[in-house]
């Protein structure tokens, strides 16, 4: 006979953005299965968009609720709510970056039909058609659904719930690039096979975790790092496994090797919500375990950490240099801001935690707005992501040109750009939680990517454009409010960020 | 604390002993007896090379009726222990499993429309 059981107290209030999310994207489903074919794509913007929308509003009554739910599995508190917030807008960006087709006259980045052989006469024809796999905009809400999830989640194996989610339909989205489709479903093959190894060690690391704390609580953990006499080997192995798997997903060296592969090969918008919403997410989830479960611990963890944030923050910036495309130079270039976030997880304070945020979200909006920016600089066959084909783009399309520099600027920290409020968080935080050292290679690394997002610059506007180089599209209102939000961000949070910083400040408090 | 492991090690004695057991126990009583299809790389299921022009095409028929196999059994799988233990969930419990049927069955919904059961 079962023992008895009691069904969890569950506060629909405080979980309401994330049903809201999860309930669109089953919604997104039943729309493919019974909407006519013609509607669907139209159907399923304002449905994604609409539901997103409907969560941030959920999100805002919500601000205040500190709490454990659905047994101490769930904790909404400040950073998940923040964090939740700004996957939320961001999500809205890039479902708008998806839906986009005014570009070259066909149906989107997405491509018009799965099942195609890729280069086979049936796949040239539905290349230029305006056909779409509308199945991408559930996919996405299912991804973002997962992502509020994950920093959300404070027991281990809802989080291993939460990463797959979030991971599984972004194996396949990276696969669905409209052109040079064979790069892309090799980016989705490679993302596949990685993300699961890296899935593997998360998991082993929880049992080992398990093993230590005997529950995969974060908060019991904590309680069971305070015990003297239990098995530190056990929560040492644990640890760094779990590490391995969260590592991953933000694209910390040594586990970066797919992000340039996979953002090169992915069809840009979808490479946009992995480079923003995604590291965004996976740092929550980073912070949660560190700051949660092992926060008692810090002194073992932090020379782990710390090697991995100086590795992070010297072979980003270092590879990027020699990056001939452009997609892969934001690849190396987001490696390299991870390491500069690590700074701010490896501070354990209220001013790491709160620094943190407040970089995540800079960083999420500019990287939003740059990839968008790709997506208009076109040529005959697509998007034109080699750097020489951008030379001179300064004297044919100063506009976006000047947009596009001014967002690498804010990547390299200028001041008066969100990207520098970010930085001197981070390493101020740093600085006072002890990290000295690593706010110096931290300020040699930015002036490394400092020195090739200045190359791409000079080339863009120092150099004489090439007879038959590519032209840029002129976006419809759904690129351009991409590109003009994330614009508008980055200059208001470099100008005027006291507001955005006092309110990573109120939300920089874990709940256990 | 670490005896709580022999248990553990004691299994993974066993359960490599047992594979080696089996691979040398093949080597030596198993029959040899080559033929074309022994020298593929899988004995059965698709041929990988050489492929027809364009990267050809294969039936992925049987993927499609084992992706929805696992759909349904994990379903099942889930049903079993609320069936034991409904009388202890009481309305909560039907609430949540009805939910959870409703969404596998979204996933029905789509397979069946999208022409996903026929097999031709």
């Amino acid at each position: 006979m079962p023992t008895d059981i009691q069904a969890p107290e569950i506060l629909y209030g405080p979980l309401s953005p994330m049903l809201i999310v999860f309930a669109a994207a089953c919604i997104g489903v039943l729309v493919e299965a019974l909407a006519p074919a013609a509607r669907r794509r139209g159907i399923q913007v304002v449905l994604a968009v609409g539901g997103l929308l409907a969560a941030l509003v959920a999100i805002i009554v919500q601000r205040g609720a500190r709490t454990l739910t659905a047994g101490d599995a769930i904790a909404v508190d400040g950073p998940t709510l923040f964090i939740q917030g700004v996957l939320v807008v961001l999500g809205v960006l890039s479902i708008l970056l998806l839906a986009e087709r005014g570009l070259d006259g066909s149906g989107g980045a997405v491509v018009a039909r799965a099942s195609t052989t890729p280069g086979s006469r049936e796949d040239m024809r539905l290349a230029d058609s305006d056909a779409m796999q509308s199945e991408v905009f559930p996919l996405a809400m299912f991804s973002l659904g997962g992502m509020m999830l994950f920093p959300a989640s404070n027991n281990l194996l809802l989080m291993f719930v939460a990463l797959e989610t979030l991971s599984f339909p972004l194996y396949l989205m990276a696969g669905l690039a409209r052109r040079r489709r064979l790069l892309s479903q090799e980016a989705a093959v490679k993302y596949f096979l990685l993300g699961a190894f890296a899935s593997a060690f998360f998991i082993y690391g929880v049992a080992l975790l398990y093993g230590y704390a005997g529950s995969v609580d974060a908060g019991k953990i904590f309680d069971a790092t305070g015990d003297v006499g239990s098995n530190d080997v056990l929560l040492y192995l644990g640890l760094a496994m779990l590490a391995v798997g969260l590592l991953f997903k933000i694209g910390a060296v040594p586990f970066q090797a797919w992000t340039p592969d996979v953002y090169q090969g992915s069809p840009t918008p979808v490479t946009a919500l992995m480079a923003a919403c995604t590291k965004i997410a996976a740092f929550g989830a980073v912070l949660r375990v560190f700051y949660v479960a092992v926060g008692r611990d810090q002194w073992d963890w932090r020379p782990m950490m710390w090697a991995i944030a100086i590795l992070t923050m010297v072979v980003g910036a270092i590879l990027a240099v020699t990056q001939t495309d452009v997609k892969r130079m934001l690849a190396y270039s987001s490696v390299a801001h991870t390491g500069f976030i690590l700074i701010g997880v490896i501070a354990v304070s209220k001013a790491g935690l709160s620094g943190t945020l407040f970089y995540l979200a800079t960083y999420g909006f500019t990287t939003m707005a740059a990839f968008a920016i790709v997506t208009l600089v076109r040529d005959s066959s697509g998007e034109a992501t080699h750097l020489a084909q951008w030379t001179g783009l300064g004297r044919r399309s100063p506009l976006v040109a000047g947009v596009f520099a001014f967002l690498l600027f804010a990547f390299a920290g200028i001041p008066l750009t969100s990207g520098f409020m970010a930085k001197f968080a981070v390493f101020q935080a740093g600085t006072a939680g002890g990290a000295g050292v690593l706010v110096v290679v931290g300020v040699v690394a930015s002036a490394v990517t400092a020195f090739f997002y200045a190359r791409v610059v000079v080339l863009m506007f120092f150099n004489e454009p090439a007879a038959d180089g590519p032209t840029v599209a002129i976006p419809s209102a759904l690129t351009a409010t991409t590109i003009a939000l994330g614009l508008a961000v980055t200059i208001v949070l470099g100008v005027y960020p006291q507001p955005m910083l006092d309110l990573a400040d109120q939300a920089a408090l874990f709940i256990r | 604390m670490l005896n709580n492991y022999v248990p553990i090690l004691v299994l993974f004695v066993l359960a490599f002993g047992f594979a080696g057991f089996s691979v040398g126990a093949a080597t030596f009583t198993g029959p040899r007896r080559y033929n074309r299809a022994k020298y593929d790389a899988y004995e059965c299921g698709i041929e990988p090379t050489p492929q027809p022009m364009g990267g050809g095409r294969f039936p992925v028929k049987f993927y499609l009726t084992a992706m929805l196999f696992i759909v349904f059994d994990i379903e099942i799988i889930f049903l079993y222990p609320w069936a034991v233990a409904f009388s202890q969930l009481k309305l909560f419990g039907l609430v949540e499993m009805a939910l959870f049927i409703g969404t596998v069955f979204i996933a029905y919904a789509y397979v069946w429309r999208r022409g996903g059961l026929e097999w031709d």
